[in-house]
């Protein structure tokens, strides 16, 4: 006696129209939990077992819609919020422009996941030890025949019954099929663990090395080596090695206009009034230039504190009378010519810019010397 | 003289095959040792791989200077070859997809196979924008993925859009070639002794077991996969053709580029099919599966495509000159006529004129001669896509800062390594997977569906 428990009892049937007429039959007799296997789909075989409507368009309709709507508010995140990018003057939100990739996207999630849900729902993946496996029956509804059984789950599943029943139903080849013996699942066998961990060690390992060490071996240079002048180093294609360059004598840099009163008397300069309005922004960017180019001397205060540990003589406060009671065209001068020590700045402080410091200049005279009627107007 | 009974279906499958002979003859080039013909061709494939990989690693040392490309012919070879592989793939899409959903019987024979030519062409086709961006192993950055530099793609620019075309229209091929595969995996699984291939087989088949169950699913599944596969494939090429199209270049600023390059596409890939099939179908006696009935049709669809790729030629001139556009027109004439017209008139010839012949029934179903204007169509679509993107790049606004173009060793190299590429594919998909799908011959064999449901539908 085998003492092997029944999956299922199964038939073979040898034409298209023998395994429908007998699906219909199975049908007929109150069977439902049996299957019907053939080697390619038979037309009608869905409705002759009385199966219902595949609802597989249902899960792509849902995966297609969310991966068309995640795309597309994913790319208006992108262009308008996180890194709005102007690109040809068109507005951030182009829409059109986002046509394509969301349409990809949407074909991409929605056959990526029907298939997905296919095999792992309905298939219900891995399913590689199924009791059908390795039968005689599985090996012939595989090639040419096409097969029905019975499974053991069915109400009316009784051994000899469903035997009676296929012989009448005109099946040739009947086999009673077993559940395979199932062994102790091997997975936490210690070299099986042993194994995935080497692999997992392996791999971050691999990954590590590929994209912190390897990548910055040569040949991959990054573009730091490269037949170009660099400024700070030595150079052999000028006869002096140096590969910076001065600018060809007479240079004008863009934007620059020499100034239109060198050499003259500060009597004429004087009466130059600041072109600027004083107004926030153009104090704000007073201040950024005179921290940069005027503070290492004569301090963020313009008290004369100077940053350079006396390798440079300390400059006289400009909180002076003197100063105070200059023009604004006066202080123009020095930043342009410079005066005695201090450097000419025309250089590297634009036109605008030079106007804008002496704007903060005014302003860091008034916050240091505030009289009492500033606080009497504050108050008001 | 034969007539012909054009009301009459040829039978998909000739001669009434058995399911077994079917299983039999689609498996027999993956249980047998491999003859010699085909040891010849993979050596020469193999060489032609490795030459190529020659050129490209030295691309990597070097960077993409050695290439032709210059100012201000910016995309070459490159740009070029990316298109021509592009297109042969959009043949495999057409008939495992577009003619499914017509329910045109004649391609399950083809199907398969022109599905994997599909996945090897889009590799090939991948190779070329991947290495011209300069350095490959940089190309992460084509993904918009949150790094460390905290920037994003530029979402609005049509080399984007290729990028999510491409790789979605690689995956999805590659899933759907994949379904088609599972039943004939298992298949394999169950006639085969070898304890090797007995557990591949069983891996890839997914526990498959011809369930009704399951086919009705799977059924299901290929179909919308098909109803995707089918706009899918219209849009690669569209957005490919965008990359021209959207810019202000003179030549390619046209709206009658997608469609021409969707035909285009198919024309090109039919006749790499067509000449694919004739060479397996002769070396694995499939001669009863892929018919010259297939091919014929095949034959058929070429010259009606050919014909409309003809068509768009000459539109273009019309369009050049009708707009009255004096750079257009320059460009149209440049072309007939310019530094490059041989290349122009190549494409005429091989890609207008030689498909012609195809309308003589004798020519269209003898082997050699339609294996040799498949040949001639390719060179054609290759030159094409010569053509528009040099000539186009070489002379356009300023004469002052006109250039030629002339490719490298290199160029010519990466070149013949994707085809080295994708011919080593196909030679080994041959060998280790079934080239035709068996399930879905069996099924259209006549006699293969209930007689009461009126056969086939
Ligand atoms: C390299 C250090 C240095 C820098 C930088 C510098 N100065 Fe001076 N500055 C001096 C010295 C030193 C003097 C005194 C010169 C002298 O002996 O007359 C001075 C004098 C002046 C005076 C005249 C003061 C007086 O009482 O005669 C003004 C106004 C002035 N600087 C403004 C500026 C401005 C505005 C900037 C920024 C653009 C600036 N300086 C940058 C060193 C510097």
């Amino acid at each position: 006696m085998n003492t092997k428990k029944i999956y299922s009892i199964g038939g073979l049937f040898d034409t298209p129209d023998g395994i429908t007429k007998a699906a219909e039959d199975a049908v007929k007799e109150g069977y439902t939990k049996f299957d019907v296997n053939t080697p390619y789909p038979v037309h009608g075989m869905e409705r002759a077992m009385n199966l219902k409507p595949s609802l597989l368009g249902f899960i792509t309709l849902f995966v297609g819609l969310s991966g068309a709507a995640f795309a597309f508010l994913f790319m208006y995140w992108v262009s308008v919020m996180d890194y709005p990018l102007i690109i040809g003057g068109k507005p951030f939100f182009s829409w059109p422009a986002f046509v394509p990739v969301t349409f990809e996207v949407t074909v991409l999630s929605a056959a990526v996941g029907t298939v997905a849900v296919m095999i792992a729902l309905v298939f219900k993946f891995p399913n590689n030890s199924h009791p059908l496996h390795d039968t005689n029956y599985m090996k012939n509804v595989s090639s040419d025949k096409f097969g029905l059984n019975v499974v053991y789950i069915d109400p009316l599943f009784d051994e000899s019954k469903v035997k009676d029943f296929l012989s009448r139903a005109g099946a040739n080849n009947i086999e009673v099929i077993y559940e395979p013996e199932r062994k102790p699942l091997r997975v936490f066998d210690p070299k099986f663990i042993g194994l995935l961990v080497m692999l997992v060690l392996l791999t971050a390992g691999v990954t590590y090395f590929t994209l912190n060490k390897l990548l910055y071996m040569p040949p991959f240079t990054w573009m730091a080596v490269q037949d170009k002048l660099s400024s700070q180093s030595q150079n052999t294609m000028f006869a002096d090695g140096y590969g910076m360059r001065n600018p060809v004598e007479g240079t004008v840099a863009r934007g620059f206009t020499p100034y239109e009163f060198k050499g003259q008397p500060d009597s004429v300069v004087k009466n130059l009034s600041n072109p600027l309005p004083f107004t926030k922004e153009n104090i704000d960017k007073g201040k950024l230039r005179f921290d940069t180019y005027c503070s290492p001397c004569h301090g963020y205060y313009g008290k004369g504190d100077s940053r350079l540990n006396g390798q440079f003589p300390n400059p006289p406060t400009l909180h002076s009378d003197k100063v105070k009671n200059w023009s604004d065209g006066n202080i123009y001068h020095v930043i342009v010519n410079g005066q005695n020590v201090m450097p000419s700045y025309a250089k590297q402080i634009s036109k605008d810019d030079r106007w804008a410091i002496i704007h903060y200049i005014r302003v860091l005279q008034r916050s240091l010397n505030a009289k009492d009627s500033d606080l009497e107007t504050k108050k008001q | 003289m034969r007539t012909f009974d054009y009301t009459q279906e040829v039978p998909v499958v000739e001669g009434q095959p058995s399911a077994k002979s079917l299983d039999e003859v689609v498996s027999s080039p993956l249980d047998t040792k491999p003859g010699k013909i085909w040891k010849i061709l993979i050596t020469v494939t193999t060489l032609m791989l490795l030459v190529g990989a020659g050129a490209l690693v030295w691309t990597f040392y070097k960077g993409i200077g050695v290439w032709g490309n210059n100012q201000p012919v910016g995309w070459g070879f490159d740009i070029v070859n990316f298109v021509f592989w592009v297109g042969i793939g959009h043949a495999g899409t057409l008939i495992s997809a577009i003619l499914f959903l017509l329910r045109q019987r004649w391609r399950t024979g083809i199907a398969r196979f022109a599905e994997a030519m599909t996945i090897f062409a889009v590799m090939c086709a991948g190779i070329f924008p991947a290495i011209h961006t300069g350095r490959a192993w940089l190309d992460g950055y084509l993904f918009p993925y949150p790094n460390a530099n905290h920037i994003w793609v530029n979402f609005t620019s049509p080399l984007l859009w290729d990028v999510f075309a491409v790789s979605t229209y690689f995956t999805v091929s590659l899933v759907f070639w994949y379904i088609g595969l599972i039943p004939d995996f298992a298949t394999l699984r169950d006639r085969t002794d070898n304890k090797i291939k007995k557990t591949v087989y069983s891996i890839f088949s997914l526990g498959w077991r011809h369930s009704t169950r399951h086919w009705q699913h799977y059924e299901k599944a290929y179909m919308i996969l098909a109803g995707f596969a089918t706009p899918l494939v219209l849009s690669v090429h569209t957005i490919v053709s965008f990359d021209f199209a959207v810019s202000v270049i003179p030549g390619w600023h046209t709206t009658i580029f997608p469609p021409y390059f969707v035909a285009g596409a198919v024309f090109s890939g039919f006749a790499m099919v067509q000449n694919v099939l004739i060479f397996v179908r002769q070396a694995f006696n499939l001669k009863h599966i892929i018919t010259i009935n297939h091919l014929e049709k095949m034959n058929q669809v070429i010259i009606v495509v050919g014909t409309m790729v003809g068509y768009a030629y000459a539109m273009e001139f019309f369009t050049a000159w009708y707009s009255g556009n004096q750079f257009e027109t320059f460009t149209f004439i440049n072309r007939a006529l310019g530094p490059y017209a041989w290349a122009y008139w190549t494409m005429v010839t091989c890609n207008v004129i030689l498909p012609q012949l195809f309308w003589s029934k004798k020519i269209r179903t003898t082997i050699w001669t339609m294996f040799i204007i498949g040949i001639i169509v390719n060179i054609g679509m290759w030159f094409e896509r010569f053509v528009i993107i040099v000539t186009s790049l070489s002379r356009d606004f300023l004469p002052s800062s006109w250039g030629m173009y002339t490719p490298t060793i290199y160029d010519i190299g990466i070149l013949i390594f994707s085809f080295g590429l994708f011919f080593t594919n196909v030679l080994l998909f041959v060998r280790t997977l079934p080239s035709v799908s068996i399930a879905e011959v069996k099924a259209s064999v006549d006699g293969a569906q209930p007689s009461h449901r009126g056969g086939h539908h």
